[in-house]
């Protein structure tokens, strides 16, 4: 075999490596951040009003029995399965998180501490199937995952210093009545309501956020799956200028 | 018969290129190590803001100079062969033959081996000295750091104050046992008293890496990893996650703050009196070396066992449910 003959197999060997190589990164990595939608949050009075919710399922074709985060578009009010939104800089952030899945202990009890919001406090209503409210209003600045079935999920932006436990339905609603249809409604379906307020950073950026709680059923103690996956239990705030 | 025998002229007196070298290399090196020693060394990683920083930035000068002259040397006469000894143009003869040479070799060997043997015993004090030099020692720790073991802790006293670092996806928070057992999720330190670290972890493997104080102990789950160091400067400290541990692990980074003593002794009483106000005290479990992330002692008596249903039923996933990824 002449020496340009194996130059060119040489070569081509490479090529098709690096080709291989690129298509991985692009076809797998790619993929997986390109198809989300990130909702886009503008403010009204020098405050923003986002809206979340927190589902035992979701209605993907790939993935249906993750739990899920959803967020509501402000303007059609319908819920996209996405875990990305934007918020305008230096605003108050006025958050509304609906708990449709039950409880999971915190790995670290010390997440039951609400930080980082406005007062230092998250306000909390919990409604039965029937939509009959039994705990109205109750502002409290820690919801305890220890003591009762009382906590579904958290909502964290460590880089803020913002840890908020988010309120799961009771016990006995959590154990027979809970949503099996995502996006859930609060229409036959036992939930609760929880909301807080914070400051957006007064700087652009992308902040991480994230569930403390191991809620990655089917994963080793509960740490993967939607844990470790955007679009599901952990996501992005973008804050932009304003 | 006449014979014209031809002597072998001895040959002529060429530059004595054993002591050219050995002259260009102890300038070489003088400079070399001079350089390190008083322009390198005061800026070279981590710093000197702890005890073991400070011995880690040490033992990084010490090692530089010790390698410089031996880089040097080899560099050097590569250079030196490759100029002073290549082929001339039109040169096809060969070249000169090669022969061992004891006293080259043995110079070579002994030198070689005298550094390492130093370095060997260096590192063994350098590891002693400063009580493990920063690195996690795990659960019983051979070297220690002097001072004393208190239930509580005390300005200008020569109490070891004791931080537990829990490690977790994807987030480091601090207890403090002599306080309490209060958490929080920001690293106070008193400058000049001593430190033992504890370090362990929720879920999987992290590690604690507090840049600035040169302390580096893994985290992992069920295990009391010990690390010690003693603050000597005030300021910021970067705490990194070291262990590739999930999505967010780039992102598994806060800082901590070396303070005087009284700002210490006052931030970790006032955080103290906050959580026991907020019943986050009353919250957190028992202070302990380590924790069972699948075990909660507290939790079960008002929860309705529930399977099936969601999530982990109001209780941890067990570590086999149900599936291996």
């Amino acid at each position: 075999v002449s020496v340009p003959a194996r130059a060119a197999a040489l070569i081509a060997a490479f090529l098709i490596v690096v080709g291989a190589g690129v298509f991985v990164a692009l076809y797998y990595i790619g993929s997986a951040t390109t198809q989300l939608t990130t909702v886009h949050y503008s403010a009204t009075g020098g405050v923003v009003n986002v809206v979340l919710q927190e589902d035992p399922q979701n209605n993907t074709a790939t993935k249906p029995d993750w739990v899920s985060y959803y967020t509501q578009d402000p303007t059609s009010k319908q819920w996209v399965h996405t875990t990305l939104f934007s918020v305008p800089a230096g605003m108050k952030v006025n958050m509304t998180i609906y708990g449709y899945d039950g409880c999971t202990p915190l790995r670290n009890n010390y997440w039951s501490h609400v930080q980082g919001t406005l007062g230092g406090t998250v306000t909390v209503s919990q409604f039965d199937q029937h939509g009959k409210e039994y705990v109205t209003n109750q502002t409290t600045s820690l919801i305890n995952s220890w003591s009762d079935c009382n906590v579904g999920h958290t909502f964290a932006i460590p880089a803020m210093g913002l840890f908020v436990p988010v309120a799961s339905p009771n016990a006995q609603l959590s154990a027979n009545n809970l949503c099996s249809s995502s996006p859930c409604t609060t229409s036959g379906n036992p939930y609760s309501l929880e909301t807080f307020s914070f400051m957006s950073p007064a700087h652009a950026g992308a902040f991480r956020w994230q569930c403390l709680i191991p809620c990655g059923g089917g994963y080793l103690d509960g740490n993967g799956g939607p844990m470790q996956t955007l679009g599901w239990m952990t996501g992005f705030m973008y804050v932009v200028a304003s | 018969m006449s014979v014209t025998e031809t002597q072998p002229t001895p040959a002529a007196a060429g530059p004595r290129h054993g002591l050219r070298l050995f002259f260009i290399w102890l300038i070489l090196s003088l400079a070399a190590c001079l350089v390190i020693w008083f322009v390198w060394y005061p800026h070279l990683p981590p710093g000197r803001m702890s005890s073991s920083a400070k011995h880690q930035q040490f033992d990084i000068a010490i090692l530089a100079v010790i390698a410089a002259p031996v880089v040097i040397f080899v560099v050097l006469y590569f250079i030196y062969a490759s100029v002073v000894w290549r082929a001339k143009a039109g040169d096809d003869s060969d070249g000169e033959p090669i022969y061992g040479n004891t006293a080259v070799q043995a110079t070579w060997i002994i030198g070689t081996s005298a550094i390492v043997l130093f370095l060997a015993v260096f590192g063994t004090v350098e590891l002693i000295g400063p009580a493990g030099a920063g690195a996690g020692e795990g659960p019983s720790p051979v070297w220690t750091l002097a001072g004393t073991k208190s239930a509580t802790w005390t300005p200008g006293t020569d109490h070891i104050l004791e931080v537990q670092v829990i490690a977790q996806q994807w987030v480091f928070t601090y207890r403090y046992p002599q306080f309490g057992g209060m958490e929080s999720s920001e690293l106070y330190l008193p400058i000049d008293a001593p430190v033992e670290f504890h370090v362990t972890s929720l879920d999987v493997i992290h590690s604690f890496w507090a840049y600035q104080l040169g302390v580096k102990a893994d985290a992992n789950p069920m295990v009391d990893n010990v690390a010690y160091t003693t603050p000597e400067q005030l300021g910021s400290v970067t705490v990194r996650c070291n262990e590739l541990c999930g999505i967010w692990h780039g992102a598994m980074y806060n800082y901590g703050h070396v303070v005087t003593q009284s700002a210490f002794e006052a931030w970790a009483s006032g955080v103290q009196a906050q959580e026991q106000a907020d019943g986050v005290l009353a919250a957190l479990p028992p202070y302990s070396l380590t924790y069972d992330p699948t075990v909660v002692p507290q939790l079960g008596k008002n929860i309705v066992k529930i399977d099936g249903i969601t999530g982990a039923a109001g209780y941890y996933y067990p570590s086999t449910d149900p599936v291996q990824p």
